[in-house]
């Protein structure tokens, strides 16, 4: 019996109601709507713990916070916004979207799918609970090391580190899950005659970053789970006093860590494109060289790590190979730009909220590879580093580069998803007010870096004072602007609104748009053919 | 494994996807391994490039420096510095004796470090060596060290602690001062308090 062929419909007259269903569900669509909606709750947590972080650093001196949990919200902020808001965001599209892509029913391992998801409340539990405990007077609060767990600080730390690492293990544990599913649907299920050239970019982008997940995902499972028995059975990974070393932790993580940021930019790399086309109504320019530049990163990405502490101590020519594999992936990623600008040269242009942000898009994730290439320069780093400059650098393209194209991508499915137009006035006013503060917030952060303010550090210098006040107003006119994107996201789900049509955008191309909006419940169970 | 799934089959998964997953497990499991490899690995580049300043242990230093002494090098002088640094959680004072010596390549010298526990009760620290820069600790022989064995300080007591080593003739000539420094470790881990 062949999956196309199956007709589970006759099923749902038993399906469970309320939340059992949703508990339950092995739907793709189902699941992709759970990992987006968890995404947007934890990007609003997220966000609330950097407010709290840069209120403390309006001004100068301590007025909000103890120093200890200042260090415990900026960790937590990261691995929140990491693994809990941008990570889901990208899975919940590919759950939403490569099926419909690809003209497959369901992903190819829908209960696997469903595990998936529901591993991440859990470990979003086990990452804000120890905050809980604290104010309950049991441990000392969350993880305080920062997000990178760097021996041999977490190995002296409290309870809150143990609680991340198991966080760590379930989140990867759902990555690898996730990553599974995708490469089997996308390497089984595609609809005949779609080759894998003939497959959308945004499949592509994913397929690439699954690669990268189930191949360094485990490697930070095994140095979190060294670090776990270095905590508690005695071993000596990463103590000096029984001949580990500390600084091999750094090499472990960042084997991971260097790949996780293409991770979490190639399935947005991958949905840019298609926007671009929509709204210059022009096909794709460059095709093969942008899928051919994604198989170029994605090999680049895992050997470039240790340009992440340079100045830890390394010989020369390490520092130089480095330096120059690292910048060596500038070229691929400019292959891109000029494939981006190329879509739209020439192009009948329009500017609804999806463009909007996927040009803002191009052009402050293109400040974030410029100011990438400062910071991979051996000499240049020895200063930079550990500065607000990298904070400003890294928020571009994560930021940037990741949440604002996740919100591109979001207005350019989201009538697919719910039938329903959003608000074009509130998304370009939520567009220009998240533009406008974003730089208000992070510009600043570049000049302070330059000047010497280091980063995770509660007080600073009366001379970093003006910078960090504009940045803190930015800071808060960025998350409530975000309120707007919220309003009218959860406007559309519960449909109020223009109902959209199956071809939602004039110049939209793909199998997604041959369905209408929203889709039903199984979708493409007679496989469609591709030409 | 029945190839030809039946209706009744639980799993609706074709067998080219099981294949394709159990594959793809297999890539988690050599990746999960290549992370805890990396350990020994690690261990072994350093020893052999002297990365992070690990000397040579124990085994190479015998024969090695023994060889290297019979062939000093008069034509140049290596500053070698000592410092030393107790680390938090053992109650000792630590100081070298000597702070530097100017020495030829290839000749013998012994140092020393002055140790004092300044504790009620005894207790056993380890010292962990590290020479910068980097490039010169494969060049760095001990023959005989404290470090290479714990050591154990009871309430109040001082000990002098010796340092035996050669400097390779090989080192590069552009190297004209080395640093060694140690670090004291508890090897005694005390319970860690809930903070």
């Amino acid at each position: 019996m062949d999956i196309a062929t199956r007709h589970p419909a006759e099923q749902h007259a038993a399906h469970p109601a309320g939340l059992l269903r949703w508990l339950t569900t092995t739907n793709h669509k189902e699941i992709g709507t759970l990992y987006l909606s968890f995404s947007l709750v934890m990007f609003f947590v997220g966000g609330l713990m950097i407010l709290a972080v840069r209120a403390e650093l309006f001004q100068p001196g301590l007025q909000l916070m103890r120093p200890e949990l200042f260090n415990q919200l900026i960790g937590v902020h990261a691995l929140v916004m990491i693994f809990a808001a941008l990570m889901p965001a990208a899975t919940g599209f590919a759950n939403w979207m490569i099926p419909l892509m690809i003209g497959a029913p369901d992903m190819a391992l829908p209960r696997l799918n469903n595990w998936g998801f529901w591993l991440l409340p859990p470990a979003a539990l086990l990452l804000t609970m120890p905050f809980v405990l604290a104010f309950f007077g049991v441990g000392s609060g969350a993880i305080d090391t920062g997000w990178t767990f760097y021996a041999p600080l977490s190995i002296q730390g409290g309870m809150g580190i143990d609680f991340a690492i198991f966080a760590v293990h379930l989140l990867g544990i759902s990555s690898i899950m996730g990553s599974i599913n995708i490469i089997a649907t996308i390497f089984n299920l595609r609809a005949p005659g779609m080759t894998l050239m003939k497959m959308p970019l945004f499949a592509w982008g994913w397929l690439i970053t699954a690669f990268l997940l189930i191949a360094t995902i485990p490697v930070l499972a095994g140095a979190v789970t060294m670090l776990l028995t270095d905590r508690h059975f005695g071993t000596h990974f990463f103590k000096a006093a029984g001949g580990g070393d500390p600084i091999l932790f750094q090499h472990l993580f960042w084997f991971f860590g260097h790949p996780e940021v293409y991770i979490l930019l190639l399935p947005v790399w991958g949905l840019i494109p298609h926007i671009l086309s929509a709204f210059t109504r022009k096909p794709i320019y460059g095709y093969k060289a942008q899928v051919w530049s994604f198989v170029a990163i994605g090999v680049l990405s895992v050997i470039v790590w240790a340009h992440h502490f340079f100045t830890a101590g390394m010989p020369v020519p390490a520092l130089i190979y480095f330096m120059f594999s690292t910048m060596s992936i500038s070229l691929p990623l400019a292959v891109l730009f000029f494939c981006w600008i190329a879509t739209m040269w020439r192009g009948s242009m329009s500017f609804e909220t999806p463009m909007l942000f996927a040009v803002g898009f191009i052009v402050l994730f293109g400040i974030a590879g410029l100011t990438g290439l400062v910071l991979a320069d051996v000499a240049a780093d020895a200063q930079y580093h550990h500065s607000y400059f990298v904070v400003a650098h890294f928020h571009y393209a994560l930021f940037a580069g990741g949440i604002m194209g996740v919100m591109a991508g979001v207005y350019y499915w989201l009538p697919k998803w719910t039938g329903r137009m959003y608000s074009e006035t509130l998304g370009k006013w939520h567009f220009w007010l998240t533009v406008v503060s974003f730089n208000l917030t992070f510009m600043p952060q570049f000049f302070l870096g330059l000047a010497g303010m280091p980063r995770r550090i509660p007080d600073y210098a009366l001379q970093f004072a003006e910078f960090n006040a504009i940045s803190t107003v930015g800071a808060f006119i960025l998350g409530l602007s975000q309120l707007l994107f919220a309003w009218n996201v959860v406007q559309c789900m519960r449909g109020s609104g223009q109902r959209a049509e199956s071809r939602v955008w004039e110049g939209a191309q793909g199998l997604e748009w041959e369905l209408p909006s929203p889709p039903p419940h199984h979708t493409w169970e007679v496989q469609p053919e591709v030409k | 494994m029945n190839p030809t799934p039946s209706m009744a089959s639980p799993s609706p998964e074709p067998p080219s996807t099981r294949r394709l997953v159990v594959r793809l497990l297999l890539v988690v499991a050599a990746a999960f391994a290549f992370g805890w490899a990396m350990v020994p690995f690690y261990d072994v580049l350093c020893r052999v490039t002297g990365l992070n300043g690990k000397t040579p242990g124990f085994q190479a230093g015998g024969l090695a420096g023994a060889e290297a002494a019979s062939r000093i090098d008069p034509t140049r002088t290596v500053t070698v510095e000592f410092t030393g640094t107790v680390m938090p959680g053992l109650p000792w004072d630590m100081r070298p004796l000597t702070a530097s010596v100017d020495l030829h390549p290839g000749e013998l010298q012994q140092v020393k470090y002055l140790v004092r526990n300044t504790s009620d009760h005894t207790i056993v620290g380890q010292a962990i060596p590290s020479v910068s820069p980097g490039q010169a600790a494969q060049y760095f022989h001990k023959l005989d060290c404290f470090c290479f064995r714990q050591q154990t300080l009871a309430p109040g007591e001082s000990r002098e602690m010796p340092l035996t080593f050669i400097v390779k003739p090989e080192i590069d000539r552009d190297i004209r001062q080395i640093t060694l420094s140690y670090a004291f470790f508890n090897i005694e881990e005390p319970r860690r308090e809930a903070r």
